[in-house]
């Protein structure tokens, strides 16, 4: 029994506030950060503990971590297809691993090992293909055949039912899941004890652009002026974006997931197939957080629909035969910005002071520490921070696309 | 002592057919209709289950659908709820999440711990050291989850049907049986489901059962009114689609309006031990009475703040329960006749007091009754203690809401009758009864009845819809119905221990929002989605926020109403598998199928081993005749006076100068430039096209077609003929020998020239013949009448059988087009390879006015990065064999991959394909890294690697040049 749960013993008191509801707005801040949630937060975190500007207001039209910060699966992997891809999530990944410690909070960091099924040569291929480039830049990543997958998820029907077997799987052995929301609650904390103001409830109505420069914020609450306005928000990206005067190739789908009813843990690994639309892991609640691919049309929405959950379920019953008692509790929905080619937009724009960090897709969660990490560098220095410069808003006017969607499919 | 009461008219059981049933390793009785709770508690059995943390002793408490603790195993099922549940006979059950049993449950020791483990401890312990948290992590995961699924279960899949109706009504109470039937009596087609096994509702619970029977005839006697009981509608979707959970599957129902008329969850007061077996709500223990018979205690304690709980008293009086007290949180006085009626049947009243706490060894045993300040606190110093099995508390309501607030209703907060009730609800979904805060009886079967006026008004079935009796003018929920014992144990969720303590010191450390607090508390998170608890944490909330109910709001509510088993959501397995015409032959045949898509091709034919068989398919090609089934690939007739200028906007190549009666290839990008799918377009006519697509693409290609002519506002139509034509290729050396004979085409050179189309008949089918040479050799691409089509390739093989004509697979197909050095769209390319990339510049025409792409393909032009470019490995080349996707490696660097790599028989040698970097598209070599990190070099060469003149597919014209 570790020593921190004895001191309950002793008293009752409650820890201190994880973070203070300011009395209100100032009048200005260095930096201005729309969206409070696990990116949002992350970056006054480290604007604050690495660059010392604590200037900083957080505003958030919800509650901290209440969007995609909070509607996603939880999974952390780096075995992405390019290296501009493999670099940026192996750095978050690094990050993650230590995050723990730096916040002295267990965000439930928990390497399960992560594979993703094939069902198909053409998916065999892809799989290979991202083996062999993730194990170019260092990354724990191999294709596995049928008999290694049976030893590690011996309960699973490698033969679907009987169309589509198994034929393999990318392995990716750091591929962990985290509690979400302790994530977003411990960067909250950490910019807060540095003096980061986080305004919840918070909705801003325009950004203040003159001359091509940034110099104020409208909100629901009053007018800040600043200098330097970051956007890091999910869904509402067009929203900000236009109050800034400027419009990127985002276009939202809503992505939906699912939660069983706690049954005791059987399931260890994370698992994913894109050909059978479903990725699956097993929370410490013993829970089955489920999800599958984005919905098919354009829609700003987070609604959910009858069609995903029995899509998923039916699916589910192919890899795991023994789960039709099983009940799906709960599912939710969250909005993905897509960008045409399925990387993120981050960095400097062409209005001076606007910073935007954006088009997150179906893998924002997972990006968090790297993202808040190099928007902060990247404000405090006005330059795009070295990881981030294949990411900027030009690259879609020089039409230099990142190649992330050579291997498009549930990206989990 | 809980027991069995004596027979009554309208219970639920049939005593005539006892049921025997195990519960922990010990043998008990029940009767068809009874509830695993009711069993158990008919039998004496007060401890049901343990709680989910501290492994608390639990019982019954709400026998609605929300008794989290009282979760059951079996043989084959899990978290099996017994408060709804219905014994079968020889059920074996055990308690879940006990280690040893129910009564031994060594998990016991977790209650004694709960002072060290505060609300989110987890959170603040067991990373550091780091090294040690999989430890721990693992000891954590041992005590999660609820019951245990065995993987060794059967796969379970229950039928789905679809159903439609005018009105659907959830709730067969009061007020949902008035609107159902006067809905129905209007003509309107309504289906009416309730959760529970009979209609009636609440009516059930009482003594007077006229009102109910009246409701039950009227709706027996209507035709256009289905009723399903056991039936719980699992959530709204938008246009008012609603899953119905049945026994005996799913039916997903599209309705054109719904009432929800789903009542309220009665809700607990919140004191020490308010958790121990015997204390529950009293709509419970009249549940239990009047359905199954049962009674849930001796003699009982009601906690009172409405008038409900007075008439409760009288009821389960007169059902023989001794009623030692009421203790009333208000005024007695202000009660009126129901207070003469208690007094005079001998209940005393505690009136302004409380239970401080419940007291008892694991059952209830007694109870603490304290007087309350004027601040309505309880003062300790008034305790007195009474005696009794059973606390049943009357305090308070929350409505059953959940589908209402999917559909979009906002809820406000209405001080009287102190519940959240609607305020705007979205078009065609009504709200009536007690959800809609209407308590009085017969106000609730008005109330049904507008409801259903309003609905068939939406309808356009009646107008002028009856008025709304009016919601509650009394208080049915104390505004604060929380005691706090400073020695703590004061519940707030059961499902998820949660206290009092956790509430306000997550509050206090910063999550007092009520989004957050549940988050960091888990608060309604359980099974039971927060029936019995929300309600409570936000009042809490809220008085700590120093805010009103309403500004403090309510969590979201999100699908399911109750958990959904995935048998349910699965339904049947259906997985289309299309097979050609052709499928059976190929299958008597020796094929080995493989998946294309949702179609099934033959990879090769048997019996010979695969690498063998392939390589005689390719050889039969290259020196004799071959035929392959190729009916997957996606075929489109595009008709229309501009279907030229819909061709060239379409696809890269200008196809508008296509001459009728000649083919071109047809290679098609997306708007950003990439190389998206390809076939081959024939001209049939001035405003008459063919064009075929790729396997995988034919389906959305043609979505696309019929998208861009709408975008382009062009005169075009589009026909997708992929399954009313079989296609299949003849192709080899001695082709026109075994074709010529079966068709009235003339195949000569001259009258059937390369990349020719021609109209006749195939062994006396209508046929199209396409001459062209994917894979290299003299060929002709034949389509004809799916019905036909089996006709037709038997004839074939019957006709080359001197040649020794041979049936040639998938594979053999992809070895063939790659000594062609023929890209497959997809896998020599990927879902960023430009034309230029795939060194396809030829079948771009940027002199076109517009296609789709073209801006894109502009600025590729130059800066195209890649090359799909030939390599060979050196004929005596020792080492392992590059696959595909293994990587080139230019100083150390990535600079492309191997695409394509397959054993020439014709040329003898390896030969493949790699998208690499530009600058490499010129070196002399490639290093390619293979398996186990082995650098070997292949040799860069021009494709095609065989025929390069390409004199094999057009042998007349040996010695001209090839354009």
């Amino acid at each position: 029994m570790p020593l921190r749960l004895l001191k309950n013993a002793f008293s009752d008191a409650p820890d201190p506030r994880f973070f203070n509801t300011p009395r209100g707005l100032r009048d200005s801040y260095d930096v201005v950060i729309i969206g409070g949630g696990g990116h949002g937060l992350a970056c006054a975190y480290y604007l604050a503990r690495d660059h010392g500007i604590t200037n900083v207001a957080v505003l958030e039209q919800g509650y901290i971590g209440g969007g995609n910060t909070g509607r996603n699966t939880t999974i952390v992997r780096s075995n992405y297809l390019t290296p501009e891809g493999v670099k940026f999530y192996d750095e978050s990944v690094r990050l993650f691993q230590d995050l723990a410690e730096d916040f002295d909070l267990n965000i439930f960091y928990s390497e399960r090992g992560h594979f993703t099924l094939a069902h198909t040569d053409a998916a065999m291929r892809t799989m290979r293909w991202r083996a062999e480039v993730n194990k170019h830049f260092g990354i724990d990543s191999e294709v596995v055949d049928r008999d290694t997958i049976a030893e590690a998820v011996p309960m699973m029907d490698l033969d679907c039912g009987g169309e589509h077997p198994v034929l393999g799987a990318l392995y990716h052995a750091p591929g962990a899941v985290v509690r979400h929301d302790a994530v977003a609650w411990g960067y909250g904390r950490g910019a807060d004890k540095r003096g980061v103001e986080i305004h919840q409830k918070t909705r801003v109505t325009g950004i203040r652009v003159v001359q091509g420069k940034v110099t104020g914020v409208e909100t629901d609450r009053g007018v800040i002026k600043t200098g330097k306005v970051i956007s890091m928000v999910a869904g509402s990206t067009p929203r900000v974006t236009k109050m800034a005067g400027i419009t990127t190739p985002i276009v939202i789908h809503p992505l939906q997931a699912c939660v069983t009813e706690p049954m005791k843990p059987w399931l260890d690994t994370i698992i994913v197939s894109g050909s059978l639309h479903v990725y699956v892991s097993q929370s410490s609640r013993g829970e089955l957080v489920m999800g599958a691919a984005l919905d098919p049309a354009i829609l700003h929405s987070t609604r959910s629909t009858l069609d995903f959950v029995e899509g998923l379920a039916d699916q589910m019953l192919d890899l795991f035969p023994f789960l039709g008692n099983s009940k799906v509790m709960r599912q939710w929905a969250g909005m993905a910005d897509m960008t045409p080619d399925f990387a993120p937009i981050m960095g400097r724009t062409a209005v001076d002071g606007f910073y935007i960090d954006a088009g997150w897709g179906t893998w924002g969660f997972k990006a968090t520490p790297v993202s808040g990490k190099t928007m902060a560098w990247t404000v405090a220095n006005d330059k795009d921070h070295a990881l981030i410069e294949p990411f900027s808003l030009a690259r879609f006017d020089r039409f230099e696309l990142v190649g992330e969607r050579g291997a498009a499919s549930v990206g989990h | 002592m809980a027991r069995r009461l004596p027979l009554r008219d309208g219970e639920w059981i049939d005593r005539g057919r006892p049921l025997r049933f195990t519960f922990e390793g010990r043998e008990y009785s029940a009767f068809a209709g009874d509830t695993i709770s009711s069993a158990l508690l008919a039998n004496g059995v007060r401890v049901l289950g343990r709680s989910f943390k501290y492994h608390r002793p639990r019982g019954v408490f709400s026998a609605a659908n929300h008794d989290s603790n009282v979760l059951l195993q079996s043989d084959s099922d899990f978290n099996i709820r017994g408060d709804v549940t219905a014994v079968a006979d020889g059920m074996r059950l055990t308690a879940i999440n006990t280690q040893g049993g129910l009564d031994k449950d060594r998990g016991r020791f977790m209650d004694r711990l709960s002072p060290l483990l505060p609300v989110g401890f987890y959170y603040k312990t067991f990373h550091r050291p780091k090294a040690l948290f999989p430890f721990w992590e693992n000891q954590i995961r041992k005590r999660a989850g609820l019951g245990r699924i065995d993987t060794q279960w059967p796969e379970l899949r229950l039928p789905k049907r679809h159903g439609f109706c005018d009105l659907l009504v959830v709730g067969a109470g009061p007020s949902g049986l008035s609107a159902a039937i006067t809905a129905a009596e209007s003509g309107a087609r309504v289906w009416l489901v309730d959760e529970n096994a009979r209609a009636g509702g609440s009516l059930n619970d009482r003594q007077d059962g006229t009102l109910r029977d009246q409701l039950l005839a009227r709706l027996a006697g209507l035709p256009n009114l289905t009723f399903l009981p056991d039936t719980v509608a699992a959530g709204w979707y938008a246009d008012h689609y609603v899953p119905l959970v049945t026994p005996e599957g799913l039916i997903r129902l599209r309705a054109r309006a719904v009432i929800v008329a789903g009542g309220v969850y009665e809700q607990p007061a919140v004191f020490r031990n308010n958790d121990l077996p015997g204390v529950m709500l009293a709509s419970a223990a009249l549940r239990l009475a009047r359905r199954y018979g049962v009674a849930a205690c001796e003699s009982a304690v009601i906690l009172a703040a409405n008038n409900d709980a007075y008439r409760n008293a009288l009821e389960l009086k007169a059902l023989g329960t001794d009623i030692k007290a009421i203790v009333d949180l208000d005024d007695p006085e202000a009660r009126g006749d129901l207070h003469d009626a208690v007094k005079s049947a001998g209940i005393a009243v505690h009136g302004r007091s409380t239970v401080y706490s419940a007291e008892g060894e694991g059952l209830l045993a007694a109870v603490t009754v304290c007087a309350l300040d004027a601040e309505g606190r309880a003062k300790p110093e008034t305790a007195q203690r009474i005696d009794c099995d059973g606390l049943l508390m009357s305090v308070g309501y929350a409505p059953a809401a959940p589908i209402l607030y999917q559909a979009g209703t906002r809820m406000v907060f209405a001080e009287i009758p102190g519940q959240f009730v609607p305020e705007q609800l979205p078009p065609g979904v009504f709200a009536c009864g007690r959800v809609n805060g209407v308590f009085d009886l017969d106000a609730r079967v008005a109330d049904g009845a507008a409801a259903a006026g309003e609905a068939l008004a939406h309808l356009d079935m009646q107008t002028g819809p009856a008025a709304r009796p009016g919601r509650s003018s009394e208080r049915m929920s104390h505004p604060w119905p929380v005691f706090p014992h400073p020695k703590g144990k004061n519940f707030v969720d059961l499902d998820e221990d949660l206290q009092l303590k956790d509430l306000e010191r997550a509050a206090a450390e910063g999550f007092d929002n009520i989004e957050l607090l549940k988050r960091y508390s888990t608060v309604g998170m359980g099974p039971s989605q927060g029936k019995h608890a929300n309600m409570n944490a936000v009042r809490i909330l809220a008085r700590l926020n120093n805010q009103s109910i309403g500004a403090t709001g309510t969590t979201t509510a999100r699908p399911f109403y109750h958990p959904v088993p995935i048998k349910h959501l699965a339904g049947r397995r259906l997985r289309p598998e299309r097979r050609t015409p052709m499928h059976g032959w190929h299958r008597d045949h020796g094929a080995v199928f493989m998946p294309a898509g949702h179609w099934q091709r033959p990879k090769y034919y048997g019996p010979a081993p695969e690498a063998e068989a392939i390589r005689a398919e390719v050889m039969a090609v290259r020196e004799g005749v071959g035929l392959i089934d190729v009916s997957t690939l996606g075929k489109v007739e595009v008709f229309g006076p501009d279907a030229a200028r819909f061709m060239d906007q379409l696809y890269t190549l200008k196809l508008s100068t296509v001459k009728q009666g000649m083919t071109r290839y047809a290679l098609m990008v997306d708007e950003a430039g990439v190389v998206i799918d390809d076939g081959v377009c024939a001209r049939w006519g001035e405003e008459h096209f063919y064009v075929s697509t790729t396997t995988t693409g034919a389906e959305a290609i043609f979505r696309q077609m019929q998208r861009m002519i709408g975008e382009w506002n062009l005169k075009v139509d589009v026909v997708n003929r992929t399954s009313q034509l079989a296609s299949m290729n003849i192709a080899g050396p001695l082709t026109r020998e075994v074709l010529q004979p079966l068709t009235d085409v003339d195949l000569s050179q001259a009258a059937f020239p390369f990349l020719g189309a021609r109209q006749g008949r195939v062994a006396g089918v209508p046929a199209w013949l396409f001459r062209v040479g994917f894979v290299g050799e003299l060929g002709f691409e034949i389509h004809v009448p799916a019905a036909q089509a089996l006709h037709v390739w038997e004839a074939l093989v019957e006709a080359g059988e001197s040649k020794g004509i041979r049936p040639f697979g998938v594979e053999a197909q992809r070895q063939l087009r790659l000594e062609k050095g023929h890209l497959i769209v997809g896998q020599d390319t990927d879902g960023t390879s430009s034309p230029f990339d795939a060194n396809m510049a030829w079948a771009v025409k940027l002199d076109k006015p517009f296609f789709q792409g073209k801006r894109s393909l502009q600025i590729l032009k130059e800066r195209a990065a890649n090359r799909l470019v030939g390599f060979r490995l050196p004929g005596n080349h020792p080492g392992p064999i590059p696959r595909e996707c293994h990587l080139v490696i230019h100083d150390d660097d990535i600079a492309g991959r191997v695409t394509s790599i397959g054993y020439s028989p014709s040329l003898k040698a390896w030969v493949g394909l790699a998208m690499v970097d530009k600058a490499l598209a010129d070196a002399a070599q490639l290093s390619i890294r293979v398996e186990g990190a082995v650098i070997i070099q292949a040799d860069v060469v021009p494709t095609p690697f065989y025929d390069p003149e390409g004199l094999r597919q057009k042998p007349e014209t040996a010695g001209e040049v090839s354009a």
